[in-house]
């Protein structure tokens, strides 16, 4: 069918340090980081059946794991953590907004002026 | 930020519910779990992909690439064809305050008063007399109560279950003057599932863009662009995987913010 050759010719050559032997010692850190991530998803299920007082506390636990592991996917699927520091400062910025944006609802919620 | 939009809302929504009105359980956990580790996986599989076009292992690409398809697939599967109408099919009443005494038998709130628990006020099952719905002549629904509420001072049903339970044999006649409000599981049905289907719903959506664009990549346009320039292929997968990892990284918290709790 469409199946192109296994190996080329020199063509345009990688831009940073994404070479073929790079890619190639990542992968098992690739599966690694799935499966990982594949047991704290069993983690949160076994740990939403925990009792831990309040459905507050509940939730903060699943909450955690759940960040910790979005910050997995985000460092190592999306290469974040071999970034430059232009994305980190352009990250930092939204990040501070989405959470400005979860405290404006809290604070409409909560109403210090009225209370 | 789309995201955060939303998220925000139901941030607000919950906080505002009163104790009792935000519901829990009524998803299908195992299943959530299994789309959960579906996506995850096709995560993996989409950075295999790229890694295998870096390594210039074109037939290993379209392996990994056509298992990423796959599992996105499934996941729409899942959820359109099973998790959806099955919540479309079910049924729930929200009792008035003056009336929960009258239904204790099906509610028990005095065995969670007493565990210190939040009270129910919502009757849920299948509902028989679907003519009830949009019929002002019929004056009650007649409903094959969920396990819960069926048999609601079992400790057993003191917290939502990890397996689905359909619901029960045994029937409970509700007056429509007692209810302050019933619908099927749709949206407008409460805060929680109008939460709930935005944010699957458009998270769907986005699962379904991500699938387009990668059976795009699958098909011979992609292995063209491989012949004429791997580097290119390479590099619009890994964008395309970016964004794929993007709607992992949403459901990792729209599992457990609507399956768990």
């Amino acid at each position: 069918m469409n199946e192109a050759p296994e190996s080329q010719p020199a063509e345009t050559v990688p831009h940073d340090d994404h070479t073929a032997e790079h890619v190639a010692a990542h992968v098992r850190k690739y599966v690694m980081v799935g499966v990982t991530l594949l047991t704290f998803t069993a983690i949160t299920v076994a740990l939403s059946y925990v009792n831990f007082g309040t459905m507050k506390a509940n939730i903060a636990v699943a909450l955690l794991v759940a960040t910790f592991k979005a910050g997995l996917v985000a460092a190592i699927f999306m290469h974040l953590s071999a970034e430059k520091r232009l994305i980190y400062r352009i990250l930092i910025f939204t990040g501070f907004f989405v959470l400005g944006l979860f405290w404006l609802i809290y604070l409409a919620w909560y109403n210090p002026i009225v209370r | 930020m789309l995201f955060g939009g939303l998220f925000s809302a139901y941030i607000f929504l919950r906080l505002d519910a009163s104790p009792g009105d935000w519901p829990h359980g009524l998803l299908n956990v195992p299943v959530g779990t299994m789309n959960t580790a579906i996506l995850i996986a096709s995560s993996v599989t989409v950075v295999l992909a790229w890694a295998a076009l870096k390594m210039r292992q074109f037939a290993k690409y379209k392996v990994y690439m056509g298992i990423t398809i796959l599992c996105g697939v499934i996941f729409l599967v899942v959820k359109l064809a099973y998790e959806w109408p099955q919540k479309f099919d079910h049924f729930g009443a929200f009792i008035k305050e003056d009336a929960l005494e009258k239904y204790e038998p099906y509610l028990g709130n005095k065995h969670l008063l007493e565990k210190g628990l939040p009270p129910r006020k919502e009757i849920t099952g299948h509902l028989h007399n679907k003519e009830a719905l949009n019929h002002p002549n019929v004056k009650e629904y007649e409903i094959a109560l969920d396990p819960v509420n069926a048999d609601p001072t079992n400790p057993v049903n003191d917290r939502p279950h990890f397996f689905y339970v359909p619901p029960t044999k045994k029937i409970a006649t509700i007056e429509k003057a007692d209810v302050k409000y019933a619908n099927m599981f749709i949206p407008r049905h409460s805060a929680y599932f109008a939460s709930y289907f935005t944010i699957t719903g458009l998270h769907g959506l986005h699962v379904l863009g991500g699938v387009l664009v990668f059976v795009y990549f699958w098909l011979p346009i992609g292995a063209n662009m491989y012949k004429q320039n791997p580097e290119h292929l390479a590099n619009r997968v890994e964008v395309a995987g970016l964004f794929w990892h993007f709607v992992d990284l949403i459901w990792i918290f729209v599992f457990p913010l609507f399956y768990l709790l």
